[in-house]
């Protein structure tokens, strides 16, 4: 396995045959978002300036905090970003996390996602490189076959 | 179908060699990428296209400049289409005794 130096700018894409309001849901909705990210609970109001918030699927710990800074349904989420489960990620500054969505055609929508402002934050960067990939195939897998990917 | 343009995408070296080189360090412009191989600017646009059309590649513009990001998505697409269902333990259990051998030797 060849080392890996994280990026401070991550740059995501997928295609998911689903509608913009429907993808909007998976990200928003902590009974879609236990399903595929990592079984964690999605929270918060969805204002700008309100709290975002991941917890454990029992609700025992909090995965992740941040906040809202942009938020226009279904096209645009945009909130900071801290990874509270492990104590290298915690004690780093906020990141940021950009969910872009946008009509393709033919019944299929195109998700973009964008972690950056991550060069304060190696570790957050590190732990996070290949686990949105994860994330963003078990959302498509969901939304596509109404199932969590297996294991 | 998505498969499809995945497979052919990775089925050339010098695409494979790109997606390297943006994996070792992302968001990178077709002069650099150029710059590190014996190609002609249309032929590394080429292949890049290919890659972009594949969702491999994703391209944002910051200021003038287009930079390219590795989109490790439709990979993770095929492992977990392909290799989770059939394999995984299997191949983990060879993959990992490739890299040892080759390691030590």
């Amino acid at each position: 396995m060849s080392t890996m130096t994280a990026q401070a700018t991550q740059v995501y894409s997928v295609f998911v045959r689903a509608t913009p309001e429907q993808l909007w849901d998976a990200i928003t909705k902590p009974e879609f978002t236990s399903k595929y990210f990592y079984g964690s609970l999605i929270e918060s109001t969805w204002e700008q300036g309100a709290p975002y918030a991941g917890w454990a699927g029992d609700r025992s710990q909090q995965y992740v905090d941040g906040e809202i800074i942009e938020v226009s349904p279904p096209q645009k989420l945009v909130t900071t970003w801290r990874a509270l489960y492990d104590p290298e990620t915690a004690a780093e500054p906020f990141s940021r996390v950009t969910w872009e969505i946008e009509p393709a055609g033919n019944g299929v929508t195109k998700l973009t996602f964008v972690h950056d402002e991550l060069e304060a934050s190696p570790k957050t960067a590190e732990n996070v490189a290949g686990g949105w990939s994860f994330v963003l195939s078990g959302l498509k897998t969901l939304l596509e076959t109404g199932e969590p990917l297996a294991g | 179908m998505d498969d499809d343009h995945v497979s052919r995408a990775l089925a050339d070296p010098t695409r494979r060699y790109l997606l390297d080189r943006l994996f070792e360090r992302d968001g990178r412009t077709l002069t650099e990428l150029e710059s590190e191989l014996e190609m002609t600017r249309f032929g590394v646009m080429k292949h890049l296209r290919v890659l972009e059309a594949a969702g491999l590649v994703v391209t944002r513009r910051s200021g003038r400049e287009k930079l390219h990001f590795l989109n490790p998505v439709p990979i993770r697409l095929i492992h977990d289409r392909w290799i989770t269902k059939y394999a995984e333990h299997r191949v983990a259990a060879l993959a990992n005794l490739k890299t040892e051998l080759e390691e030590s030797a």
